[in-house]
């Protein structure tokens, strides 16, 4: 509870930072910008802070988005498939499932570390997006244009479709995550993964499940990255989104040692995320020196979770 | 007189506890100090200040005459203290050698000379005079818990010393392995060593101490010299009041019912003689043997852990099927296991969470947990079990040994256990909470349930278990029960003895 009051307090403190420094007639049109980023952004994070609760890691989550929107981009447009969206979308979060359940299996199954398993995934993913596309960028030209239309232009209460999209999203999560059987178990399973197993847990299903699911949150990335863009270029989109991903669940309070998190910190950590480089930019601040900035963020939050961290006595 | 070492009014304070409140200790050379009190009273606490693993806020001590100041471990062993924990401090990737000397790595100009045989011909002279007996380039990993704790100790000599202090060295030894660290403790004792001893195990202490230290909530509360040294004298010291009998039998063994256990002809290991047991309602059957003649794994692949390669199991006459620990849950076989921190509970979780977690479908609906779902069920057993805890949100890690146990038990009692099967239950639980952990055992068995109850201390088993069976190498060396059930039958059996008829 502690952390997660320092958490808002300062992204509030930077949120009043921000105000201070973009000129008042820009301040709706950027607020609109951030908010769509960190809704965006959000949704990989909430995959990401599931699996880290389950004790697990998925460094794939990029190259698992560039797949999907490469995948999703021909089967629109290449003329063997000419899919409609509505068969194509579901059919790319279908394929991102089942890249979830391959780590899962392998992970649970074969008893391989997950960071191994999902660093593979990154390299090969990549690679399959990148001969699939003959290396070049997809288009998807004027296919789409009414879910394009749909997905943003088109406020919701004054919020961007985008940020309405996550926070529904969040609000499943949380109810998965804090009210259900499945939630309660997820968190066992980070916190003492042999003693869930004791408990009669089919600790494996539960495992699979988290990595089904933020595979497919990184899918549905993908889905909307490419209605955004219009385009995906397999070479050099989304480089880095998995660490995004984690370090937005973790500023929020995911242990990386598992069994801890809330949804409510996973959303204030990738806001934090986003408006830091928002804030910096505003000020002039080099973009070079972007990097540096979120490394020491990350780096202050982490020495703080230490400090703040109840020693539990090994007596 | 003056004493070899004596320590004066030392305070320890943590915060919200005062754990050491002007206590004070003495010892002569080559003298058996045993220290004994219950959980937190303060043991540990002041052993880690004569060690100089932590530094009192008061007090004084001094050795052989000379008041000494000990700041850090390395100083209390440069005077010659060797401290050896509670838990085991080993780098389990590195080889035995390595361990010993650990810390003290014996160096060429800032290199080390690990590569020099010397080092392992030392550490396996030590190993010797210990009892250990494998090379010293074996990895630490694939030692036994037993031989772990011999390499802690075998690290401890492994530089002069004239205090040794030991904290609680047998809770994982077994018998045999015990005995020979007695040996070794007497051997020592001659050569002048002077020993503070720790222990749950008051039936050792009668054996091997030469005088007993008492602590009870961080203050001296008596002594004993060596002929007042008696189980009931140092309980009573401990707990500041006469006990009351160790263990009362209130239930009853229902054998006109059909045993609620049955196992039959059930292998679990390569070269074992099928087991055949049977356990019925209300019984207590406890199963004795040697560390390492396959009583935990024979619970285990009842528990659904370890796969069968042989054998049935029938559940109140029907057969059923126990494949994954998925299935015994479900079958009402429910395991505390002997390491309860590892395997029964979330450390970092609430107490309420831990209890809730083997019934989180009782208490949902659609799989929706209610907002304060479980509450009244969770606080419902804390006051059953007596569980000592600030609030039902307190994080598990921060409660006594004991306190944890009667949480993962508490997880088994809110489901209705057909059978529970302890492995150690009171494995380093104090004197008091065993007391309550029994009486538990005995309610469960009273409303019906059969429990099977592993366990290393012979005291234990032989009050309170309604039949034992004796497991040697693996296989069922006999079962005792009734007049039958003694120390010694119990031995003999376990050892690989005829059976005494």
């Amino acid at each position: 509870m502690k952390k997660l009051t320092g958490l808002i307090i300062f992204l509030i403190a930077l949120y009043i930072a921000l105000i201070i420094a973009v000129p008042s007639q820009g301040l709706a049109l950027n607020n609109y910008n951030l908010a769509e980023r960190i809704g965006q952004y959000g949704i990989i994070s909430l995959g990401a802070g599931l699996v880290i609760i389950a004790g697990g890691i998925d460094l794939s989550i990029g190259s698992v988005v560039v797949l999907a929107a490469t995948a999703c981009a021909i089967l629109l447009t290449d003329k063997n498939f000419c899919l409609d969206p509505m068969i194509a979308i579901p059919i790319v979060l279908a394929g991102g499932a089942i890249i979830g359940l391959i780590h899962g299996l392998l992970i649970t199954k074969m008893n391989l570390p997950p960071f191994m398993i999902t660093l593979c995934g990154l390299f090969i993913y990549r690679g399959v997006a990148r001969t699939i596309s003959g290396n070049m960028s997809k288009g998807i030209g004027d296919q789409c244009v009414d879910l394009r239309h749909f997905l943003y232009d088109n406020d919701v209460f004054g919020l961007p479709r985008f940020l309405a999209i996550y926070i529904i999203l969040a609000i499943i999560a949380a109810i998965f995550l804090h009210f259900s059987v499945y939630g309660r178990r997820l968190y066992a399973i980070g916190g003492n993964e042999k003693a869930a197993k004791y408990s009669g847990i089919a600790v494996d299903k539960y495992k699979i499940l988290s990595y089904v699911l933020c595979s497919m949150a990184a899918a549905f990335f993908g889905v909307l990255f490419l209605m955004k863009n219009n385009a995906v270029t397999p070479s050099s989109d989304g480089f880095f989104l998995e660490l995004y991903a984690i370090a937005g669940a973790v500023l929020g309070g995911c242990s990386l040692r598992g069994g801890e998190g809330t949804i409510i910190g996973i959303t204030i950590g990738t806001a934090i995320m986003w408006i830091l480089p928002n804030l910096t930019n505003m000020w002039g601040v080099p973009s070079e020196l972007e990097f540096i900035v979120i490394g020491t963020a990350l780096l202050l939050g982490a020495i703080l979770d230490e400090k703040l961290r109840p020693v539990v006595n090994t007596a | 007189m003056s004493y070899f070492l004596e320590a004066k009014q030392i305070c320890k304070s943590f915060p919200g506890l005062k754990a050491l409140n002007n206590v004070d200790l003495q010892a002569n050379q080559g003298e058996i100090l045993a220290i004994v009190g219950e959980n937190g009273a303060g043991k540990s606490t002041l052993m880690k200040v004569l060690g100089g693993v932590i530094y009192p806020d008061r007090g004084e001590i001094s050795l052989d005459g000379q008041v000494v100041n000990i700041q850090s471990i390395s100083q209390a062993q440069t005077l010659g203290i060797a401290l050896i924990h509670q838990e085991l401090n080993l780098a389990e990737n590195l080889d035995v050698a390595a361990n010993i000397f650990l810390g003290q790595e014996p160096r060429r100009g800032g290199f080390l000379k690990l590569l020099d045989n010397k080092i392992y011909d030392r550490a396996n002279q030590i190993m010797q005079e210990l009892g250990l007996n494998c090379s010293p380039r074996t990895l630490v990993s694939e030692l036994s818990l037993g031989q772990k704790q011999l390499v802690e100790i075998a690290r401890a000599l492994s530089f002069q010393f004239r205090i040794l202090i030991m904290d609680e060295p047998t809770a994982s030894l077994s018998l045999e392995e015990s005995n020979r660290l007695f040996g070794i403790m007497k051997t020592l004792q001659q050569n002048g060593i002077t020993i503070l001893y720790i222990s749950h195990r008051l039936k050792e202490i009668e054996i091997i101490a030469d005088r007993v230290m008492v602590l009870r909530d961080g203050l001296n509360s008596g002594e004993l010299q060596k002929s007042e040294i008696k189980h009931e004298a140092m309980v009573r010291l401990m707990v500041g009041r006469e006990l009351k009998q160790f263990f009362q039998h209130g239930h009853r063994v229902q054998r006109e019912n059909e045993p609620i256990l049955r196992v039959e002809a059930l292998r679990y290991l390569d070269n074992q003689k099928s087991i055949t047991f049977d356990v019925h309602p209300g019984e207590i059957v406890g199963i004795s043997g040697l560390a390492g003649s396959g009583r935990t794994e024979l619970a285990e692949t009842i528990a659904g852990i370890r796969p069968m390669i042989t054998g049935e199991v029938f559940l109140k006459d029907q057969r059923i099927s126990i494949k994954s620990l998925v299935d015994a849950v479900r079958a009402g076989i429910f395991l505390i296991p002997e390491d309860r921190r590892l395997h029964g509970l979330v450390l970092s979780a609430s107490v309420k969470d831990n209890i809730l977690l083997g019934s989180l479908d009782n208490i949902s609906h659609l799989g929706i947990i209610p907002l304060h779902g479980g509450d009244s069920l969770a606080k419902a057993m804390c006051d059953k079990l007596a569980i000592k805890a600030p609030s039902l949100s307190q994080q598990v890690g921060f409660l006594s040994g004991g306190n944890q146990q009667k949480v993962v038990l508490a997880k088994w009692l809110c489901r209705k256990p057909n059978l529970i099967i302890f492995d150690e239950p009171t494995q380093g639980i104090d004197v008091g909470a065993k007391a309550e952990i029994y009486a538990l055992m005995d309610e469960l068995a009273k409303d019906g349930a059969g429990i099977l109850m592993i366990s290393s201390d012979l005291e234990e088993i032989l009050h309170v278990s309604d039949r034992v069976l004796v497991m040697h190498h693996g296989s069922l060396a006999g079962e005792l029960a009734g007049q039958n059930i003694s120390e010694e039958s119990i031995m003999h059996l376990a050892t690989g003895s005829a059976v005494a008829a």
